[in-house]
């Protein structure tokens, strides 16, 4: 199962041209700002947007081509989408919503209620199945989407935004239910997101998309310590660091700690942007930071005026300084050097 | 709600009311079974009845695809078809007649072939009073439907595209479902303005007891020979409208999903 797209598609002020092929049970997070033709890409592999060039197969086999008149149409696809607000039927019941694809493909009534009934029990909905979906959670009707999603057994998964709708306070629980429901699914997976922390959650590798063109792929941490663009640097390039926290620690399987300001416990993850590490030569001498490793530099990546430095030691750790600073403080590869951030700089979410 | 407006919303009330309360003040109470059960009303109304579900019919079965087609395809001049079809609403209703009556009479553009090839006619028929109400009330519904599909989610479409779904299904699963209200709607102001029919249907279909002779058309006759007769067959319409206005109302307008939007 692999899928293979090269999509070209001018739509109002959207010029996309995008590369990009997905392995057999891989999670693939398409990253990118608002406007940068994410969903768009969704909607070409799912057929809703016919391509102007290029060509979309599944499996090898063409299913939008362009240059030959190849169409399959999205009924055909074996594609699941889901979509941004769930999109949910708000006429049916939630066990028909689940039952819909199993019918639509021609399943008898009878084993398609049964089915869905199995996808509700999977997904702990069993009790929802009579009710509307527009009396559900947030977490629930995602839930009830993906299970719709996956009912007709397709081979490649699109979740656009799937986090985006819930609340800040029900995003984490959702989201670890969504990694664990995603990781039953074995087919390809590609979710569009603007979160590195949900892109860290669900994905095993990063696609970012700027203006319609991938800048950069790679895993997350590659993508944090060699960003390849402005805005892959801000948004995505972020020193993500999971570990458990208690009495306001967290430490990371390695060993490492990480003072943080947010009261809560148990597994999380934090959030440390590179532009909040202050870097030091040698040993640490004091400062109101709560927070010092030490490592040495293993990488030197200059943006312009802007330089990345990762460092790995107590905590692996990419910082973002001045290059005047690089050159005040001579740092070379291999130096030595503490790496300081405010409890109040770092970010922590529940896992 | 300020006072001023209150003022004017009863106003406004008492201005619909009055009319009925004139007629009920004039009605032949003595008489008024003698006349609801004389063969002219009875002939009449089942015609009305008959003639107006017919029209809603018609309007359904063309009138939702003709919403969606202007709802969802964009096609050049789509502004000038929409208007084309909307104008017998605002066109008086003989004029309506009249231009049907050059269209599908027996010397007409169209009526001409449909008698010689077909040996159909219209003018002064029974079908003829179906067709002249379908024309003023179809543009009832096709707006009302129009507005719900151009409100409808287009992801609810999407999704059930790549659920598996072929045009038609997720036509008839989830786009009629989910402007069902809507529909509903349009269909009960289509057929009440299929009911009151009447410039169109006197000028083309004439004015017949039994074969086009309805509700309107026996009150508008019998104002000028019985005017007791008329004003029982006005209330006799009257409560029918009403009742089935009342009784749409609560059980479809406000209970189902979203309020019903009519475009202005």
């Amino acid at each position: 199962m692999t899928l293979d797209a090269r999509i070209g598609l001018r739509l109002g002020s959207l010029d996309l041209q995008v590369e990009l092929t997905l392995h057999p049970g891989e999670v693939v997070a398409l990253l990118g700002p608002n406007g940068a033709g994410k969903s768009t890409v969704l909607r070409c592999l799912a057929g809703l947007a016919p391509i102007d060039d290029g060509r979309i197969s599944i499996d090898g086999a063409a299913v939008d081509d362009p240059a030959t008149g190849a169409f399959v149409e999205p009924e055909d696809r074996p594609v699941g989408f889901v979509f941004q607000d769930y999109a949910l039927f708000e006429h049916m019941s939630v066990i028909e919503n689940v039952a819909f694809g199993l019918r639509a493909r021609g399943t008898a009534k009878g084993e398609a209620r049964e089915r869905a009934g199995e996808w509700l029990e999977r997904f702990g909905l069993t009790e929802y199945g009579t009710q509307r979906p527009g009396s559900l959670s947030g977490g629930q009707a995602q839930r009830v989407a993906l299970a719709r999603a996956l009912a007709p057994n397709p081979r490649l998964l699109l979740l656009d935004e799937p986090l985006a709708a819930l609340d800040v306070g029900t995003r984490a629980a959702v989201r670890r239910d969504l990694r664990q429901h995603l990781a039953t699914f074995d087919g390809m997976r590609l979710v569009v997101t603007h979160d590195p922390v949900d892109a860290h959650a669900l994905a095993d590798r990063v696609v970012v998309l700027e203006a319609g063109r991938v800048v950069q792929t790679g895993t997350l941490a590659e993508v944090t310590a060699r960003p390849r663009t402005r805005y892959v640097a801000d948004l995505v390039g972020v020193n993500l660091v999971a570990g458990d926290v208690a009495e306001g620690v967290l430490t990371t399987p390695t060993g490492a700690r990480v003072v943080i300001a947010d009261a809560l416990d148990g597994p999380a993850l934090a959030t440390i942007r590179p532009h909040s590490v202050l870097l030091g030569r040698g040993e640490a001498t004091g400062s109101s930071a709560r927070n010092t490793w030490h490592g040495a530099i293993v990488d030197i990546d200059r943006m312009g005026e802007r330089v990345r430095v990762v460092i790995d030691g107590d905590l692996a750790l990419t910082a973002e300084i001045t290059a005047a600073a690089l050159d005040d403080l001579q740092l070379r590869l291999g130096d030595r050097v503490h790496a300081s951030v405010k409890a109040t700089d770092i970010e922590v979410v529940p896992e | 709600m300020p006072v001023p407006a209150l003022a004017l919303a009863i106003v406004a009330v008492a201005f619909f009311a009055l009319p009925l309360v004139g007629l009920i003040w004039r009605a032949p109470w003595s008489n008024a079974w003698t006349y609801l059960t004389a063969d002219t009303a009875l002939v009449a109304l089942r015609l009305s009845m008959v003639t107006s579900l017919c029209a809603t019919a018609l309007s359904i079965v063309f009138g939702v695809p003709l919403a969606w087609l202007l709802a969802r395809v964009d096609f050049p001049g789509r502004g000038a078809v929409r208007a084309l079809c909307l104008l017998s609403m605002v066109l008086p209703p003989v004029v309506g007649g009249v231009a049907l009556f050059f269209a599908l009479g027996r010397r007409g553009l169209v009526g001409q072939y449909l008698d010689q090839w077909f040996g159909i006619t219209l003018p002064f028929t029974t079908a003829g009073v179906v067709v002249a109400q379908t024309f003023v009330a179809m543009p009832f519904l096709v707006i009302t439907v129009e507005a719900a599909l151009r409100q409808l989610d287009p992801r609810l479409e999407d999704a059930s595209r790549t659920l598996g779904a072929s045009r038609w299904y997720t036509f008839r699963r989830v786009t009629l479902p989910a402007i069902r209200p809507a529909l509903t709607a349009g269909a009960v102001l289509a057929w009440a303005r299929a009911l009151g029919e009447f410039g169109a249907t006197i000028t083309f279909a004439g004015n017949f007891p039994g074969t086009t002779q309805t509700m309107p058309l026996a009150v508008y006759l019998s104002l000028e020979t019985n005017p007791e007769e008329a004003i029982v067959l006005a209330l006799l319409m009257i409560a029918i409208s009403f009742t089935v206005l009342v009784g749409l109302r609560d059980r479809w307008f406000g209970a189902v999903g979203r309020p019903v939007q009519v475009a202005a």
